[in-house]
Parts: C-alpha cells; sequence; structure tokens
C-alpha cells in the first residue's frame, strides 16, 4: 500500500463526515464545527466569494482603461476600486485560500491525524476570517467613503485621506490574527501529530510547504499587525509616528510595512508550490526528484524571503549600501524557487504523464511562473529597477507570480482535491478545455503589462496617453476571456458536485495519506491510525488502484 | 446503521486526547508573535531615537523614576507568585496556588492603578498627542511621548488581557477542572503573565532610565 503498511480494514462500514450525525444539526453543525473538514470547506465558500467579487472589480477596472479619459467611471472610483481589488485579493483570498482551505482539509490526512492539534482555535480562525471580511464589506458603506489608497495604505497619504482607511485598516488587522493563529495551530499539529512513522522526512511536500509557510505567517504578520493599529492610531489621536508635519518618518512605515509584505507573497506562493510537488508525481508515476531539496529549499525560501523586503522601497530614497545589499539577497531567493522548478521538470522527464485537468493546470503554472519569477530578476536588479518601478511592468510581473502562481494552482487544487473532497468527479472535457481558455485569456490580459511598463505607463493611473491604447485594449479583451474561462470552469465544478458521477478513493493513483481515506473521507479520516514505513511518493503498490483498472 | 454512527461517536471520544506538550509549544509560539508585536514599535524607537537623541534624553526627564521603579517591582512580585503558585497546586495544595494567584491579580491591578496616576499627571500637564503642552515640545519629545503612549498602553491592555486569562484559569481551578494533574492552563497563563513581565523589563529602561 501507499506510505508503507497501513493497517485499515473495512472501512466501508463507516458513513462519511457530511453524514455523520452529530451534536448539532444543519446549519450549527457546520457553524460550531471543529472538524477541519468542515471549517476548510466554509473557507471555500467565502473565499471563492470574495475571489468572485475582486474579479469583477478588475474586469471593472479593465473595462476602465479601454480608452483614455473617462469611459465607465469617475477617477475617485477608480481610485477605490484598485484599492478594493488589491485589499480582497490579497487579504482573503491569496493569503488564506490554500492554507486555509486545502490545508485544514488535506494536510491534517496526509499527516495520517484524526484533525488539528487546536480544533476549537481552528473554528476560532475561521470566525476572525469572517469578521475581517465583514468589517471590511461595512467599510465601503460607512465613514467618508470606499478607501482609495492602494493595498498598501502609504503614509502619509493613508493618514491624510478622509476615506474610511479606520475600518478597512482594522480588518486587515483581524485577518492578520486570523492567519496567525491558523499557522500556530498548524505548526503545533505537523509537530504533534504526524501518524506513527512518519519522520519529517517521510512527510509529503505539500506538508512541509505548509511548514515553512506557518512559520512566516507567525514571523511576519504581527509587525504588519502592530502597524495597521499604529496607522489607526496615527489616525484618531495623532501620535506622530508616521506624520512628517510631527517628526514621523514616512520610511519607517515602508519598513515596517514591507518587513511583513515581502515576506507575505512567500505566505501565498510556498503552499501553492507544495500542491504542485504534489501533483506532478502522482500524473508522472514517478517518485519526486530531489525530495529533501524541495522540502528544505520551502524553509530556505521562508529564510531569505525574511530579509529581502528594501527591494520594494529602491526609489524611496534608502541607501546605496542597503540598495546593493538587499538587491543581492533579493537574487538569493531567486535560488530555492529555481530548485523547485529544476526539480519539478526533472521528475517529469522519462515520467508516464497524464495530462488531467489538475496536470493542465500546473504545467500552466511552470509556464506563467517563470514568465513571473525571470521578470522578478529584471525587477530585483537595481538599474533595470529605477526604470521599471511603478510601472505596469511591476504590476505585470506581480499577477504573473501571484495570479499565476497561487491563483492557478488554486484552480489546480480545487480539481485535484475534488474527487476526495465531495467524493464525485467533475466533466473532465470540459475542465481541460476552461484550463486552455483560462491560460490564454491571462497571457492576452496580463502579457501587454509587461510591454506598456516597459514603455513608461505608470500603474495606478485614472488616464493615459493615446499611444498606450492598442495594448490597454488587447489587455481589456484578455481579461473577458479570461473570465469567462474562470466561470465557466466554477460551472463545470458546481455542475460535478451536483450531478458528477460517484468517484473511487483514489482516481488519480495518488501515493500519499488522503488517498487511503474513502471519498469523502469519515468523520475521524481514519479507522485505525495508520504507520507509515517508506517515504510519501512510492508508486510501486499504490491504494486502490487495483479496484479502478 | 445507527451502530456505525455509534462506532463514529466512540472514535471521537478518543479523539478529545490531551497533549500538554503541544498546548505548551501552541502558548510559545503565540508569545513569539507577541514579541514581534512589540519588536515592531521597539524598532520605531531605536529609528527615531537614533534620529531625534536629544529630544528623547529631554523627553525622558519628565518621566517620575520612582513611580516606574515601583511598578517593576510589583510586576516582578506578580511573576514571583504566579510561579508559586503553580508549584502549589503540583503539590496539591489548591488552597496556596489560589492565595498565590490572588496576590498575581492584585499586583496587576495595583499596576494599572498606578499606571492611571502616571498618565493622568502627564495629561494634567498637557503632554498628550496634540496636547497644548506637547505642541510646543520639539519633534524628539512628540515622538517619544506618542511611543511612550502606544507602547506602555499596549503593555497595559496585555496586563488586562493576562488578568483575564488568569481570571478564568482561577475559576477553574475553583471548579477541579484545573488540578494537580491537569495544570498546562495555570502554566500557560504563567507563561503569558512572565511574557507581560519581560516586555515592562525592556520599556523600563528605554523610556524611563536612559537619559
Amino acid at each position: 500500500m501507499a506510505n508503507g503498511t497501513i493497517a485499515a480494514t473495512g472501512k466501508a462500514a463507516e458513513v462519511d463526515f457530511y453524514h455523520v450525525k452529530g451534536r448539532h444539526k444543519g446549519i450549527l453543525s457546520w457553524l460550531l464545527t471543529t472538524d477541519h473538514k468542515r471549517i476548510g470547506l466554509m473557507y471555500l465558500v467565502f473565499i471563492i466569494f470574495f475571489f468572485l467579487v475582486a474579479m469583477t472589480i478588475g474586469v471593472l477596472m479593465r473595462l476602465e482603461m479601454l480608452s483614455p479619459g473617462e469611459t465607465i467611471m469617475k477617477p475617485q472610483t477608480y481610485n477605490s476600486l484598485f484599492t478594493l481589488h488589491g485589499v480582497i485579493m490579497i487579504f482573503l483570498f491569496i493569503i488564506p485560500a490554500i492554507p486555509a482551505v486545502f490545508g485544514n482539509f488535506i494536510m491534517p490526512i496526509q499527516l495520517g491525524a484524526q484533525d488539528v492539534q487546536f480544533p476549537k482555535l481552528n473554528l476560532l480562525s475561521w470566525y476572525l476570517y469572517i469578521i475581517g471580511g465583514a468589517l471590511a464589506i461595512l467599510s465601503l458603506f460607512s465613514g467618508g467613503g470606499i478607501m482609495d489608497t492602494g493595498w498598501t495604505f502609504y503614509v502619509p497619504y493613508s493618514v491624510r485621506t478622509t476615506t474610511n482607511v479606520s475600518l478597512s485598516v482594522f480588518a486587515a488587522f483581524v485577518l492578520g490574527f486570523s492567519s496567525i493563529l491558523t499557522g500556530i495551530n498548524f505548526i503545533a499539529t505537523i509537530h504533534r501529530l504526524r501518524c506513527p512513522g512518519m519522520t519529517w522526512f517521510r512527510m509529503p511536500l505539500f506538508s512541509w510547504a505548509l511548514y515553512a509557510t506557518s512559520w512566516i505567517q507567525i514571523l511576519a504578520t504581527p509587525i504588519i499587525g502592530i502597524t495597521l493599529v499604529l496607522i489607526i492610531l496615527e489616525r484618531a489621536l495623532g501620535i506622530g509616528v508616521f506624520d512628517p508635519t510631527l517628526g514621523g518618518d514616512p520610511l519607517l512605515y515602508q519598513h515596517m510595512f514591507w518587513i511583513y509584505s515581502h515576506p507575505a507573497v512567500y505566505i501565498m506562493i510556498l503552499p501553492a508550490m507544495g500542491v504542485v510537488s504534489e501533483i506532478i508525481p502522482t500524473f508522472a508515476r514517478k517518485p519526486i526528484f530531489g525530495y529533501v531539496p524541495i522540502a528544505i529549499s520551502s524553509l530556505a525560501i521562508a529564510l531569505v524571503g525574511y530579509l529581502v523586503w528594501g527591494h520594494h522601497m529602491f526609489s524611496s530614497g534608502i541607501s546605496d549600501t542597503s540598495r546593493v545589499i538587499f538587491s543581492l539577497l533579493t537574487f538569493f531567493v531567486a535560488l530555492p524557487s529555481g530548485i523547485k522548478v529544476f526539480n519539478w521538470v526533472a521528475t517529469l522527464y522519462k515520467g508516464s504523464i497524464t495530462v488531467s485537468a489538475p496536470m493542465l493546470y500546473v504545467m500552466l503554472f511552470i509556464f506563467i511562473f517563470s514568465i513571473g519569477g525571470l521578470t522578478g530578476l529584471v525587477l530585483g536588479a537595481l538599474n533595470t529597477d529605477l526604470h521599471l518601478t511603478d510601472t505596469y511592468f511591476v504590476v505585470g510581473h506581480f499577477h504573473y507570480v501571484m495570479f499565476g502562481g497561487m491563483g492557478i494552482i488554486f484552480f489546480a487544487s480545487l480539481h485535484y482535491w475534488f474527487p476526495k473532497m465531495f467524493g464525485k468527479m467533475y466533466n473532465e472535457k470540459m475542465a481541460k478545455f476552461a484550463a486552455y481558455w483560462i491560460g490564454i485569456g491571462f497571457n492576452v490580459l496580463y502579457f501587454p503589462f509587461f510591454i506598456m511598463g516597459y514603455l513608461g505607463m505608470p500603474r495606478r493611473y485614472y488616464d493615459y496617453l493615446p499611444e498606450y491604447q492598442i495594448w490597454h485594449i488587447i489587455s481589456t479583451v484578455g481579461s473577458w476571456i479570461l473570465v469567462s474561462g474562470i466561470l465557466l470552469m466554477i460551472a463545470n465544478l458546481i455542475s460535478g458536485l451536483k450531478s458528477g458521477k460517484r468517484t473511487t478513493d483514489n482516481p488519480w493513483g495518488g501515493t500519499t495519506l488522503e488517498w487511503t481515506t474513502s471519498s469523502p473521507p469519515t468523520l475521524e479520516n481514519f479507522e485505525v491510525l495508520p504507520t507509515v514505513t517508506a517515504g510519501p511518493y512510492d508508486h510501486t503498490k499504490i491504494h486502490g488502484q487495483e479496484e479502478n483498472k | 446503521m445507527s451502530n456505525h454512527i455509534e462506532h463514529a461517536e466512540e472514535i471521537h471520544e478518543i479523539h478529545i486526547h490531551r497533549d500538554d506538550f503541544g498546548s505548551r509549544m501552541g502558548l510559545w509560539l503565540f508569545l513569539l508573535t507577541e514579541i514581534l508585536l512589540f519588536g515592531g514599535l521597539f524598532l520605531l524607537y531605536a529609528g527615531y531615537r537614533y534620529i531625534y537623541p536629544d529630544g528623547f534624553i529631554a523627553a525622558a526627564t519628565e518621566l517620575d523614576v520612582l513611580l516606574g521603579t515601583i511598578n517593576t517591582i510589583i510586576l516582578l512580585t506578580s511573576s514571583l507568585t504566579v510561579v508559586l503558585a503553580i508549584v502549589a497546586l503540583q503539590k496539591s495544595n489548591k488552597k496556596l496556588s489560589m492565595f498565590f494567584l490572588w496576590i498575581t491579580v492584585a499586583c496587576g491591578l495595583l499596576f494599572l492603578v498606578n499606571k492611571y496616576f502616571e498618565w493622568g499627571a502627564k495629561f494634567h500637564h498637557g503632554i498628550y498627542p496634540k496636547g497644548p503642552a506637547l505642541q510646543n515640545m520639539s519633534e524628539g519629545e512628540v515622538l517619544y511621548f506618542g511611543l511612550y503612549y502606544v507602547m506602555t498602553g499596549l503593555h497595559g491592555l496585555h496586563i488586562v488581557v493576562g488578568l483575564a486569562f488568569i481570571g478564568f484559569v482561577m475559576w477553574q481551578i475553583h471548579k477541579d477542572i484545573i488540578t494537580s494533574t491537569n495544570f498546562q492552563k495555570l502554566e500557560n497563563s504563567g507563561l503569558y503573565w512572565h511574557l507581560v513581565d519581560i516586555i515592562w523589563i525592556f520599556l523600563f529602561p528605554l523610556f524611563y532610565l536612559i537619559h
């Protein structure tokens, strides 16, 4: 069997976790649950909701940029929309998405555990996420109007503007708290709840990636927490720390903001890299190439990624010495990412590859993420950055690594673990068609950003010179293709959920422990705690494959 | 069918396991995040002290070292009593343990009262953000007091949270939920209380002693 010998027998006797009769019925069986699987699914619903909201805002922004001058909205509305798009996407979608949904649902099962270490704390994290989201929505309809600072809340503007900054910033603070508690929970889970025989280096790479992510979450998030509190206090009381008229230095704000927000991009991308390391061996029918380097490179990214925040401030007026050091460290952080990409490609080499929908998304990811990574080096180099900073080039890079990295892999995870989570299968043909469509739309939408940016189109501008229009038109058309692809994908998944064919326990031939449980899993995941005797990617004996063929 | 569900319930009972080490680990990780939360403020303090050395020295003379010293002694004592409470409970002396916890709570409250008078005096003299006296002071002094209020205020908030935590633990000791064989929550509340203490150990010299 997978992962060595697993002493599980007669599991068909138990009902899955959806149908277990607990203490509460109906909606309360969800709202008061401490089951990691139910909490993961509750995250999923709201994360997709917020993603769709922010996506809609993005489409409206692209529509506005179709022609110079006013197209469908006023400048102030545009300022609010790009702020909202960033805040919702980052704090309510990208940061929590993979850890909160799949980390919660899959990670404990991968470890052979029955739940996370602190199940009640896990539910509290979810409530904090919901409260944070609710406050963010409330801030739209109260105070002095929708925040217009951009998602970076740079002072002194965020202290001066009359829009509703305080409440939105407080919402981000609450979301940060949720993120910290999830991080603590996951670290404790990985330390304490691995099943017998699962040594650190027999742990699946998705769990490794979450481990590294959780460390960044607890090491970086408190800094943004206090920074956001200081913005609120600065606005309310005028304490002076970020207000230049009182002697405060806005540069210190930028430092504190990026001490969190740069590591945060690794909070966003590391879990996605973990998912890729799961999907590739499954669909290449090969053990992963370079297991240890991939595991260690996650930790290396977490460590070095903590030390490169200054590259967001190359043009802010920091000293030349610190600029050179930050630039050098930025190049270093590309190394562990490169290690991962090479190991993934090496795993595919001579593999017997099946291009199912999850694998298709992963290949799309490798293509897009490579472009995103290489353009990152262009921005990490001092001289080119001074030309490209604050242009669409940066926005293009960011969307290639974040949406192309984390977003695309979120879609991949949805398809990969869909049969495990719901016990049903979506329409494969439609899923692949949507993946191609998304791939085309993505590149048509964001590639012109690089060209425009290189030609000098500044980011966050409402208006532009007519010579940029052709690129804006291509990009806006791309946004329609991308959005139709995403909607098609979601519709396909929903129809799979409603009327999909029942699936087996291990439809892909996965080798990690979650594929040894029933689909959907039972309440406690395993009838008898599994014992692991080998590494996670042994394809010689795959659980459940006999019954499939 | 009902048999199967009962079986699921059985496992569910086993599943509620006790893991003192894990619980302690979770709290240590949380303490790490608290240190980083204050770390951001210490970073600002360092930055502004470097930019405005004279203003910081001038402002520091405004604080009452005696009151600060008394508060330091009070907090250190409370850290001792919370440890004694743990030892007492480990030796199954519930009454003594509760006694030490009451002293801890009293110390915490006394600290807050002192802080109230300290802040009150400053407010009375117009030294508060946008206050009449502070507006006429130099930029360094404005920032010093800005940080002073934020850092001691946040610390005071942590004292309140710590007291609530200890109060909750006392209630559970009273109800015999926390006992001599199951005292991890008491130990965790003690650890949290020590953190609050340690942060003050850094705040005290930075604001009161360095002239």
